[in-house]
């Protein structure tokens, strides 16, 4: 990858996570993931009725390697809320069963549904 | 291409010499492993920069379709 598709990629990058509360960039999209960890997070935020952007890597290639060292972080999928990189997919699954998560969408102002937090606990006991 | 359980440990503990380091192979196939690794140097670090430390050891393995790690589940924390 040139410097210039790289800068381009990190721009292109910096402005979906500008744009939008919640983005997820994931291997397929939030209705057809292509891969099992992307899978688990869209799944998530699909089940807590988060609001997210979902960027598919696989459309992009610029996106798909800008994104490693967008984040310095070699896996997709990778979430950010209101711009702050939040982590892939064991991370997210962590935070999903401690709690932090909804902790975490709470303090940014994120509309999420509550109870089905408390179910994927309750079924993860 | 495919990397040995014991290859993992070895990069994690050039790292972190005195960490606990439980490797676990998922499938059986050299590809897909889970590492839970309990480091001092994890203290006040939050998740994200745990697992970057943890990544940076691995030098470059979990890069990409060449990377040797297809997937690496990883749990990270400082010592109780």
């Amino acid at each position: 990858m040139t410097l210039d598709t790289k800068d381009a990629a990190h721009e292109a990058i910096k402005a979906e996570i500008d744009r939008n509360d919640v983005v997820l960039f994931m291997k397929g999209t939030a209705q057809m993931p292509q891969c099992g960890f992307s899978s688990r997070v869209a799944g998530v935020l699909n089940y807590l009725c988060v609001q997210y952007k979902d960027v598919n890597v696989l459309a992009d290639e610029g996106i798909r390697n800008g994104i490693k060292s967008f984040s310095d972080w070699p896996t997709i999928p990778q979430l950010y809320v209101k711009g702050e990189f939040v982590g892939g997919c064991d991370i997210v699954t962590e935070m999903t069963l401690s709690g932090e998560l909804d902790a975490l969408l709470a303090a940014k102002g994120v509309a999420f549904d509550k109870d089905a937090a408390a179910k994927i606990r309750e079924a993860n006991r | 291409m495919a990397m040995e359980a014991a290859d993992i440990e070895r990069l994690i503990r050039a790292a972190f010499p005195k960490a606990r380091v439980e490797i676990t192979d998922l499938a059986g196939d050299g590809n897909h492993y889970a590492a839970t690794v309990t480091a001092e140097e994890f203290r006040g670090l939050n998740r994200v920069r745990q697992h970057q430390m943890v990544y940076a050891a691995l030098k470059g393995k979990m890069e990409g379709s060449q990377g040797e790690l297809h997937a690496l589940a990883l749990t990270t924390k400082a010592p109780e």
